[in-house]
């Protein structure tokens, strides 16, 4: 790779197009075009330059934009594919997404299991490829705009009468432009918002140079944004958690280091009726019940010291507040948001009746947290818990217990009466009395029992939302500069006794053709002529 | 020359940047489920349960002793099936320097008594009511046993239930 001299002496890097100084075409392969490509000014694009070692065939593999455009492509296909079905962390729980899919979608259900789309987000292989695209996105930005910059920096007011005859606006008539002539046409321009330079009565005017910066403007935006996602992986950045608290009772909110405890002091749950009026009348009677308002009042703690796990700290009250459904309680950096609910059993009440004669000899409720030893109900007449199983199952022929949570609880009693000072064994279930050791002549009773809620909550924190609101911003400010500004030039030479007049713009060229028109008016100037036009208009009349 | 060196260094670092930002975040990504998982050599977080009588345990009064710290539930078959091993290794080992700490996952006080009175128990057991003990050592399934060093390192993390064997192995290492 060898660096390309230009006729007029400039030495430009490998791989210019365009010389940098006076905009002669300098490569082969440009000569017989009639109109320049004014892609990147000409400049050496600077990945095709070099290609030694693997770092720079890395670079360049990266710098195309055919692989930024392929890496999106494929992106946006993954991304559709992981839409076809629900994805695993949005299914319920308790199934198995392996079980899940066939059942639900048949053969293709099971494919798209085995291939492991139901993760496809969460996948090795599409953080890759987001990567990937965040790095073509650097390279691609960083190839183009350090030497647009260069080029659009190092203008020379002077251009080759090669560069001017190749533009798209172009035209050429004897005339010559004196001094005041000058003067006035710069007046002209500077109206229209120019920036104008001259050389030995040569002229380069030129406004909306900042619009060129707009799509890198927008690639800052997107690399800020993606560095964003990146940092939700940062310990510290994002905390998405679920907490459950039965009401009375506090927990501590995960993520905050033992800080911040949160009391579920109770839940409400209101549903329409009649008194809401007339206009809900017959939704009512379609749907049935519907839900007014959930919420949950909550007292925030702060903890007053450092704890250790499983240590009780003394907590002081900040503040009470409820939660209802896209309101959520913020405390500190966290957000907590009220998202289901459950009603569990609370207490359990059983009446001592005498069978023979169906006298009650008192009450026992039993707090199925903590259940007593011994419930003494007076007058010789007492009752022992000798067992507790939450959730009671009989395996080989034993009570035992499924799980902790009493989802189906049950008793193994020793009733103790002044008639049976020994006491008898009853094991009682819901529903369900076993007497193992004999016909007793005592039972316990299945009164009522108390529920309470729990509420769902999830814990929320995330830091990296700045990140992506200000990368949203330059996103779109980026593309504000690109689509509503233009970059527009106007060259005015003089060679040989005549007025060489040439223009380029990014975009709408109509209306820089018309702009110009303004300018050239009666002045000595050549009035501007679209080539592309001309041509166009040549091609129709030779038909 | 010198140019095209600059641009070699620069290309580098920046293409070096973007990798280390890519396998930070897929490293991340990937380790996601078990980022709380503790490794042998971590320092064991320090905790501070509760006996079924009130009286306080923390670990780190245990400096100088191995602790075999197992956490069980009375509804955990296997958790069951492995106590009376413990329970004959600890008569044992005891007076060489070896604790057991036995943390229930939470519960009730009624449960648990009748458990240690059907097992005769003589290690102490903590109740970790809160879950935050288990949170610490992120311990999902039950069994799972902590071997922590007298210097309060981990050792070993034995996820599951342990045979005489293994827990006689295990008591060795503990071994101040």
């Amino acid at each position: 790779m060898n660096t390309v001299k230009c006729e007029c002496g400039h030495v430009n890097p490998p791989g210019t197009v365009l010389c940098e100084a006076c905009g002669r075409v300098v490569a082969e392969e440009n000569d017989d075009k009639k109109l320049l490509d004014m892609r990147y000014e000409g400049s050496a694009r600077r990945s095709t330059t070099y290609n030694q070692t693997i770092i720079d065939k890395i670079w360049n593999f990266f710098s195309s934009v055919k692989v930024g455009i392929s890496l999106i492509v494929l992106t946006l296909i993954a991304s559709i594919i992981g839409t076809i079905f629900p994805q695993e962390s949005n299914l319920n729980q308790a199934v198995d997404p392996s079980v899940y899919y066939p059942e639900e979608y048949g053969w293709f259900g099971k494919v798209y299991y085995l291939l492991g789309f139901h993760r496809l987000y969460e996948s090795w292989w599409y953080m890759l490829l987001v990567a990937s695209l965040g790095v073509s996105l650097v390279i691609c930005s960083l190839d183009r705009a350090i030497p647009l910059y260069k080029a659009l920096k190092n203008q020379r007011v002077k251009r080759h009468e090669s560069f001017l005859r190749r533009q798209r606006i172009y035209n050429r008539q004897p005339g010559v432009l004196d001094e005041k002539e000058i003067l006035v046409v710069k007046e002209k321009l500077r109206k229209k918002g120019y920036h104008v330079l001259e050389d030995e009565g040569d002229l380069l005017a030129e406004k909306g140079r900042f619009s060129r910066w707009g799509p890198y403007v927008n690639h800052i935006g997107l690399i800020i944004f993606l560095f964003g996602i990146l940092l939700r992986n940062v310990p510290g950045f994002y905390v998405n958690e679920k907490l459950w608290i039965k009401e009375g009772e506090t927990r501590v909110i995960p993520g905050t280091d033992k800080e911040y405890y949160l009391e579920n002091h109770q839940f409400l749950i209101e549903f329409y009726d009649e008194s809401d009026g007339e206009v809900f009348k017959k939704a009512l009677e379609d749907k049935g019940a519907i839900i007014k308002n959930f919420q949950a009042d909550v007292i925030l703690y702060e903890a007053s010291e450092k704890s250790l796990p499983g240590e009780t700290p003394t907590l002081e009250k900040i503040r009470e507040a409820e939660i209802r459904i896209n309101e959520p309680l913020k405390a500190g950096q966290f957000s907590l948001y009220l998202a289901t609910y459950d009603l569990n059993i609370q207490t359990l009440e059983f009446s001592l009746i005498k069978k023979e004669n169906n006298e009650n000899y008192g009450n026992i409720r039993i707090d199925l947290e903590n259940p007593e030893k011994t419930y003494n109900l007076g007058n010789g007449y007492k009752v022992d818990v000798l067992g507790y199983f939450p959730d009671f199952d009989f395996v080989d022929g034993e009570p035992v217990t499924k799980s902790p949570n009493p989802n189906n609880p049950a008793f193994a009693f020793k009733i103790i009466t002044p008639d049976e000072p020994e006491g008898e064994i009853s094991f009682v279930a819901v529903q369900q009395t076993i007497e193992p050791l004999g016909e007793n002549d005592y039972k316990l009773e299945f009164q009522t029992m108390d529920t309470a809620y729990a509420i769902g909550l999830i814990v929320k924190k995330d830091l990296t939302i700045p990140f992506i609101a200000i990368g949203g911003a330059i996103f779109l400010i980026g593309v504000a500069m690109g689509s509503f500004w233009q970059h527009r030039r106007i060259w005015i030479k003089q060679e040989d006794g005549d007025i060489l007049l040439a223009g380029h713009t990014n975009k709408n060229w109509y209306g820089f053709l018309r702009e110009i028109e303004t300018i050239t008016e009666s002045t000595v100037l050549p009035n501007p002529i679209d080539q592309t036009e001309e041509e166009e208009s040549n091609q129709t009349r030779g038909e | 020359m010198d140019r095209k060196r600059r641009r070699h260094i620069m290309r580098t670092v920046i293409l070096t940047c973007l990798a280390g930002a890519i396998i930070f975040a897929l490293y991340g990504n990937l380790t996601k489920d078990d980022k709380k998982a503790l490794a042998a050599g971590d320092v064991a977080p320090d905790f501070l349960l509760l006996d079924l009588d009130g009286n306080p345990y923390q670990l780190e009064d245990f400096r100088g002793k191995g602790v075999l710290l197992n956490f069980w539930g009375t509804y955990c078959k296997p958790c069951k099936d492995e106590m009376p091993y413990l329970n004959k290794q600890y008569q044992h080992y005891k007076n060489e320097g070896v604790e057991i700490l036995a943390v229930n996952v939470g519960e009730t006080k009624i449960e648990i008594e009748n458990f240690v009175k059907q097992h005769k128990l003589t290690f102490p057991i903590i109740v970790d009511h809160k879950a935050e003990v288990q949170t610490a050592y992120n311990i999902l399934p039950l069994p799972t046993t902590v071997l922590i060093d007298s210097e309060g390192r981990i050792i070993k993390y034995h996820l599951g239930e342990m045979d005489e064997k293994t827990i006689n192995e295990y008591m060795e290492m503990l071994k101040p």
